[in-house]
């Protein structure tokens, strides 16, 4: 599979005509290959401005934006967009078309063989999950969900180095939404493309970002880090009120119990009153410590997926993490 | 007119239902119908297909002009209305100096009807695409071109073949008039049985029951026509 590219914005400005302020601002960031970031922030804040000048769908006024080393002026905008995935809340499936010949889209466009098309769409239909049996179906027989696996598929068809997602799951229900989030990061596990994930939705942001830049009003970047160091240490008052109160609990959700150093089972106390909940070791420290809370324990069981005993959580070590 | 027109019903001879000129004479259809009535089907669909294409070739052209350069849009869309404006038999005494009584003089009008009704549903058919479609085709790379031939086509067809079934109706109606000017189509029939001294029925009815026979023959068509093209359409909620 292909390398991510490293995608570089360079002092980027966008004004549209007859408004007072930018809707992107001197823009800087730098977001190293094969990276999953996540531009966060209010709506109408610029974000998705920011990501449409990458593919050029806008144009910028000042400043640049290079990918791995090279200016997006310096391609003709068909050739950079057939280079790029691009996945939109909407969709934009091709209604008149099946499954199979939406996610055949680019590769025709680049020109492709018939049977290495074939073989690629047949590949990716498998690779978001959706049955080989969908590729015939017309869009309007599918699910929300099942449509946005389409488009994923259709963004990810030539293999592209850069993904552009924007506010992808924004109009699914949270089940499904949840779902496609999990599998999102396992494709960018296994597929390595360089991610830039549009969103308004902090958990969202902090679950599925390797890097959140918090874009405020007007375009301009607030904090640009690692979720975690965001979530510790909020640059300012706005990302501190964006990221909201709870954000140490937050934190804990970003880290599974097997991270942790557990204690052995012996070392807590039988005489305990009440009995201690148990945990899954793959779940999250934030349900951990809430079933501690609704225990009015201080330390909770954790047990593998077979069901067996691995150690002892305490609370502590959860005011450790986020201390 | 008498030299071409068609057999003039002898009631001297005819059987008693022409004689009697009762509502409709089966006899005098089926003794008549291939010297009357099956050349006046064909002369009549043969001016019909003629002004559709025409106006389908034209109508297209300006659509696609006006999906381009949207400032025309609303300008052919008027200039396509008042053509329409313009009452048929008027409309003939205007053109008949130009291009005399010829076909050409009642493709001509009848190509204009076909605009009025053609070129907004092309038009409609073309911005019809959904724009989170359109920018999911752009954002991946697909030329202006492309997008109008692979997304904003297909989509159109829908819309497309409904202003053809009006288009093709209303055409086949419309094209009865021009027996005013020529002794073609299913209109002449009709126009020279009212003018005996008593309409003779038969023949009026005959024609008319053709023409309406005609234009649902071809609606029919066209609605199977639509379900080739667009099998999307057919499947779930599209």
């Amino acid at each position: 599979m292909s390398r991510g590219a490293e995608i570089v914005f360079d002092h980027v400005t966008k004004r549209y005509p007859g408004r007072d302020v930018a809707a992107v601002d001197d823009l800087s960031l730098e977001i190293p290959a094969g990276t999953f970031c996540v531009l966060v922030g209010p709506s109408g804040g610029g974000k998705t401005t920011a990501l449409k000048m990458v593919n050029r769908l806008i144009d910028f006024d000042d400043g640049d934006i290079r990918i791995d080393g090279r200016s997006v002026r310096d391609f003709p905008p068909v050739e950079l967009r057939r280079g790029i995935g691009y996945v939109i809340q909407q969709i934009g499936l091709f209604p008149h078309m099946t499954v199979r010949d939406n996610v055949a889209t680019v590769p025709r466009l680049l020109g492709w063989s018939r049977e290495k098309t074939a073989e690629r769409v047949a590949e990716l239909i498998e690779l978001v999950g959706l049955d080989a049996a969908d590729g015939a179906r017309y869009p309007a027989e599918l699910s929300g969900g099942q449509r946005q696996r389409v488009g994923l598929a259709r963004a990810l068809a030539a293999d592209p180095p850069l993904l552009l997602m924007d506010e992808p799951f924004g109009a699914l229900d949270p089940i499904t939404r949840t779902r496609l989030q999990i599998e999102v990061r396992r494709l960018h596990r296994e597929v390595g493309t360089t991610i830039i994930f549009v969103t308004h939705d902090i958990d969202e942001a902090v679950t599925m970002g390797d890097r959140v830049a918090i874009i405020r009003q007007g375009g301009r970047l607030a904090q640009y880090d690692t979720p975690d160091a965001i979530l510790a240490r909020p640059a300012d008052d706005f990302v501190a009120a964006f990221v909201g109160e709870d954000r140490a609990l937050r934190r804990l959700a970003l880290h599974t119990v097997a991270s942790l150093p557990l204690d052995a089972c012996h070392t807590v106390s039988q005489a305990s009153s009440d009995p201690l909940p148990r945990v899954g070791s793959d779940s999250t420290v934030r349900s951990a410590v809430s079933s501690m809370i609704e225990a009015g324990t201080d330390a909770a069981v954790v047990v593998d997926r077979a069901g067996s005993e691995v150690g002892v959580l305490r609370l502590s070590r959860a005011h450790e993490l986020v201390g | 007119m008498d030299d071409d027109g068609p057999v003039i019903p002898d009631f001297g001879e005819g059987s008693s239902c022409v004689t009697d000129n009762r509502t409709f004479c089966w006899d005098w259809a089926r003794e008549h119908w291939g010297d009357t009535l099956q050349p006046a089907v064909l002369q009549h669909l043969w001016l019909t297909a003629i002004a559709i294409a025409i106006g389908f070739v034209l109508a297209f052209g300006l659509a696609l002009l006006a999906h381009r350069v949207r400032r025309v849009e609303h300008p052919i869309g008027v200039g396509a209305a008042l053509l329409y404006t313009i009452p048929s038999l008027a409309l003939f005494q205007l053109l008949v100096p130009l291009t005399g009584i010829t076909t050409t003089t009642v493709e001509i009008a009848l190509v204009a009807y076909t605009l009025v009704i053609l070129y907004p549903n092309i038009v409609a058919g073309l911005d019809g695409a959904p724009p989170e479609v359109v920018e999911a085709a752009r954002g991946m790379g697909l030329t202006r071109r492309q997008v109008l031939t692979r997304v904003e086509l297909p989509l159109a067809v829908p819309a497309i073949v409904g202003g053809l079934r009006i288009a093709v109706v209303s055409t086949i109606a419309i094209a009865t008039i021009a027996a005013f000017l020529l002794p073609k189509g299913l209109g002449y029939p009709i126009f020279y049985a009212i003018k005996l001294p008593e309409p003779f029925k038969t023949e009026i009815y005959a024609a008319g029951a053709l023409a309406i026979g005609l234009a649902l023959l071809c609606d029919g068509g066209l609605v199977l026509l639509r379900r080739a093209l667009v099998p999307w359409a057919r499947k779930g909620g599209a």
